[in-house]
């Protein structure tokens, strides 16, 4: 190498109680390129970021800025030194505008003492617009979308003349559209000689943007090559560690009854809003139905009516025949319906309940849970280790915390919970939403596995891959309605016009 | 404080989650923190929260020109605990049992009201209304108590102990109907109620009041008789500990098995929790709400009942604003972290302070008495400052990092 690297971090080990986050991990980035951090949740990706950002300080290892070896003690060295970082969760005031975010904490005066409005419109408009950003300075941040406040994350960081970006996960709150438009951004700012860390765990995008990709393994750095020669197989294979299946196998449905039927139903949310505008459908067992719509289409609202969380305006619920509309929550577990909620952190679990308390969140009302209102904490607990293995729930006894487990070993205890229950119904809502590859695996794998025992499954995703490659029938909601129905062979780009309000035609 | 994981299960995902709320927020991490570890405990935080209160006390001490390891001792020993000591001889012994006595008599009360905050809390409410379920529980063990003549004793004390839990849970029920039907914040409902308690107690046995005693010139209640009393079981003629210290060792009891072993418990517990979750599992979130400060109530009635038929027997007009056994009773749950052995705990350690440092106590040669009874307070003060700034203390041992606090681990895949 003629120049020597932009950044370069050389041996990073950093330790926490019990656990090796990164060992002896090196990662250099060159000016003008692309470099993504690849990696499953807990692979210690965050965690390098952090040290190079100045929130830890290695235990080992050095960091190299422009050829200079630096020690960064907080954020202020990093920034000093020509670093951004774009976090997950923005770091943006809501009811502050978009100009006076991006100069924060640097914020141009007048005569030393005063906040010089405009010269901060100035100068963020004028950043904005020479990066091709659409962006209004004046608007304030909460009444613009997370696009573009991811945006507003970009030029504050920018602003402060960083030319190593560091977005961590920045897909992961946008919309396929949305993200379309921050790769187009990124194609921008490396042309403009910015050199960006793209952190991901998603195959598909990793190669479409970045020029080098890194992946890291339970703290490891386990290689580091080219974009253009990796696939998304060969990916998967270096972060999970063995052969992943990416495709789902799955025989042919044989349908049998019609065990779930929604009938012209109408939803008001809880806003009054009707969000489900007369939706018909009907799901038999041994099917997989796949709902497709982009976010806010009214996908939780059918959802929630359907399970007894909100109440229907008009429109009826059947499952098996027996009208449901009007039952609640428990009603509905009680009949059969299993729900995997799509947000399993705030809804699907409570976080300070141990694994097995949260296998019993539904049922220990029930014999063998309790008797007349008395509990048998050590009953919970021995289902719950049965169900940990059964399910392969990592990292936790029954009587730890469901808080402390990773996300798919959480959504783990929820499938368990739900399927043990022998629901004949059951629903699941975005039940990949934020997984690594492996446990999607599982996870998909499970849901099929399911289908063929007779259940009828209900599944929504905003993932469109995800619904084509498991469903049987998908059904696309618009509006509130139900715009098209198709056959499991029907393409992703004629999914997506017809999510988009294109018209969809009828094909079963 | 890293919540415990099983060694050797694969693979413990490192502490990544801690920093995402990184330089720009630099509480946000702690905070979630200590929210979290609020709610599920730990020991060395009330711990270290009690020992800086005592330095820092101390520190006032000297600046007040005494010696803080005398005016400590003195306190101890006014607390009567030195009464463990085998060295002591006849005539210290009798002194400390008749303190400890005190101590054991002021912290029955604090137990029952400290149990009734932390189970509301344990739903995810806040009763400050301890001090209303108090008295309206005392109210009615005293009616029990000073009317229904010729009940065999035992019958007549129990009578009196239930009408206090029923008085409670009546009032505490109150607010708790109030938040599930119409969603009325029980902190503000509470407070109210206890002022509705605190005046319509006074009126009750103001001059002319329905309930004022016999002697018409005392604007106070008519005397709990012998036969209704809750019996002495330590110590003379003056304020004998009584065996209502078991009632409130059964309410440590009740409390522990209807949160862990009932599937009450288990729906207070996750609404508490997560009433989102709770709501999703089919959980009846209101219905949990109103059971909780119901019996959230019904303890603090109890420690009116007990303290009525235990020592008090009688209630002037004038008692009503001074009584603070209700509020103390936040500090006790604060300190004991919702738990039983934890409200036990702190129940001794306010009682001990509020004893040790009464005049009555204390010798005024070591420490003036009026300062002793400032310090006591501030203790106490410092002690519920720590408890709640327990992110400041982490930051000033500077052990953040060390425990890399994880103790929850959002989602957010990275």
């Amino acid at each position: 190498m003629p120049e020597p690297p932009l950044l370069e971090l050389k041996g990073i080990t950093k330790r926490f109680p019990g656990v090796v986050a990164n060992d002896a991990v090196d990662f250099d980035l060159r000016r003008g390129e692309v470099h993504a951090l690849l990696g499953e949740n807990g692979a210690g990706k965050s965690t390098l970021m952090n040290v190079l950002y100045g929130l830890y300080r290695p235990d080992e290892g050095e960091i190299s800025i422009r050829g200079k070896p630096v020690t960064l003690h907080s954020p202020n060295d990093a920034i000093e030194r020509g670093i951004g970082m774009v976090h997950q969760h923005f770091m943006l005031i809501p009811v502050m505008t978009v100009a006076e975010n991006i100069v924060l904490a640097s914020e141009p005066t007048t005569g030393g003492v005063f906040f010089d409005h405009r010269g901060a419109e100035r100068a963020a408009g004028e950043l904005a617009r020479s990066f091709g950003f659409a962006l209004d300075p004046e608007a304030l941040v909460q009444n613009i979308t997370v696009g573009q406040q991811q945006r507003v994350e970009i030029v504050k960081a920018l602003y402060r003349r960083a030319d190593i970006l560091i977005l961590d996960e920045p897909t992961a709150v946008l919309t396929p559209q949305e993200a379309d438009e921050l790769f187009a951004i990124i194609g921008t700012l490396k042309h403009e000689g910015m050199s960006i860390i793209f952190i991901s765990h998603k195959l598909n995008e990793v190669l479409e943007i970045a020029d080098r990709i890194t992946v890291l393994r339970r703290g490891k750095a386990v290689d580091t090559l080219h974009a253009a020669g990796a696939t998304e197989e060969s990916l998967a294979r270096l972060m999970v560690g063995r052969e992943v299946l990416l495709r789902v196998e799955k025989k042919p449905a044989t349908p049998g009854e019609h065990l779930l039927q929604v009938n012209d139903l109408h939803v008001r949310d809880e806003r009054g809003i009707e969000r489900v505008r007369g939706v018909s459908f009907d799901v038999r067992a041994g099917e997989i139905v796949g709902i497709a719509g982009v976010d806010g289409n009214g996908q939780t609202e059918l959802i929630d009516a359907i399970t007894g969380l909100l109440k229907v305006v008009r429109g009826t619920v059947t499952v098996g025949g027996v009208d449901v509309t009007s039952d609640g929550a428990r009603e509905l577990f009680e009949i059969g319906v299993g729900h995997i909620p799509q947000d399993r952190q705030h809804r699907g679990l409570v976080l300070d309940f141990s694994v097995a308390e949260n296998i019993a969140l539904h049922d220990f009302r029930q014999l063998p849970n309790s008797r007349l209102g008395w509990l048998y904490p050590s009953r919970l607990v021995e289902r719950a280790r049965r169900l940990i293995a059964e399910f392969d729930v990592r990292g936790g006894a029954p009587q730890t915390p469901a808080g402390s487990l990773s996300g798919g070993n959480q959504q783990k205890v929820i499938l368990a919970r739900e399927i043990d229950r022998d629901p004949r119904i059951l629903i699941a809502a975005q039940p990949t939403r934020g997984l690594d590859v492996g446990a999607i695996e599982f996870l998909h794998r499970r849901l099929v596995e399911e289908r063929d025992s007779g259940r009828a499954i209900l599944l929504v995703s905003l993932e469109l891959d995800e619904i084509v490659s498991l469903s049987d029938r998908i059904l696309v909601l618009y509006e509130g309605r139900v715009v098209g129905e198709y056959g499991p062979d029907v393409s992703v780009e004629e999914l997506g016009i017809a999510m988009l309000g294109g018209t969809g035609k009828k094909a079963a | 404080m890293a919540e415990p994981r099983d060694p050797g299960l694969p693979p413990p995902a490192p502490p990544e989650e801690p920093v995402k709320a990184p330089s720009e927020a630099p509480l946000g991490g702690p905070t979630v923190f200590a929210g979290v570890s609020l709610r599920l405990g730990g020991v060395a935080v009330p711990f270290a929260a009690t020992l800086l209160a005592f330095i820092i006390g101390g520190l006032v001490v000297v600046i007040t020109g005494g010696n803080p390891l005398t005016a400590y001792r003195a306190i101890f020993e006014g607390t009567g605990f030195n009464w463990v000591f085998p060295w002591l001889d006849d005539a210290d012994r009798s002194r400390a049992a008749r303190n400890l006595q005190q101590t054991l008599l002021v912290a029955t009360p604090l137990m029952l009201t400290g149990l009734a905050v932390a189970f509301a809390f344990r739903c995810g409410l806040f009763n400050i209304g301890g001090q209303g379920q108090y008295w309206v529980g005392f109210i009615a063990a005293l009616w029990i108590g000073t009317n229904l003549e010729g009940l065999a004793r035992p019958l007549h004390v129990l009578l009196g102990i239930v009408a206090g839990i029923v008085a409670g849970a009546v009032w505490g029920g109150i607010a708790g109907l109030l938040r599930a039907t119409v969603g009325a914040h029980e902190v503000i409902t509470t407070i109210m109620l206890n002022w509705i308690a605190i005046f319509g107690g006074r009126y009750l046995f103001e001059l002319g009041g329905p309930l004022q005693g016999a002697v018409a010139a005392l604007p106070r209640s008519d005397v709990v008789p012998d036969g209704a009393r809750i019996w002495p079981i330590w110590g003379g003629n003056i304020q004998p500990l009584h065996a209502g210290i078991f009632v409130a060792f059964v309410g440590l009891l009740v409390y522990y098995v209807i949160l862990n072993r009932t599937t009450l418990g288990f729906e207070v517990r996750a609404v508490g929790f997560n009433p989102e979750a709770a709501r999703y599992s089919g959980i009846p979130v209101r219905r949990s709400y109103f059971l909780a400060l119901a019996i959230s109530g019904a303890f603090a009635g109890t420690a009116g009942a007990v303290d009525v038929l235990g020592f008090k027997f009688s209630v002037d007009v004038s008692d009503f604003p001074g009584s603070t056994v209700g509020f103390t009773g936040i500090a006790v749950a604060l300190l004991g972290r919702n738990k039983p052995v934890g409200v036990l705990l702190a129940a001794l350690l306010f009682a001990s302070l509020q004893v040790g440092t009464s005049s009555r106590q204390l010798d005024p040669r070591v420490f003036d008495p009026a300062l002793a009874s400032d310090l006591s307070t501030m203790i106490q003060a410092l002690v519920i400052f720590f408890v709640g700034a327990e992110v400041l203390i982490f930051a000033i041992w500077g052990v953040r990092g060390r425990l890399g606090f994880r103790t929850r681990p959002q989602e957010s895949p990275s």
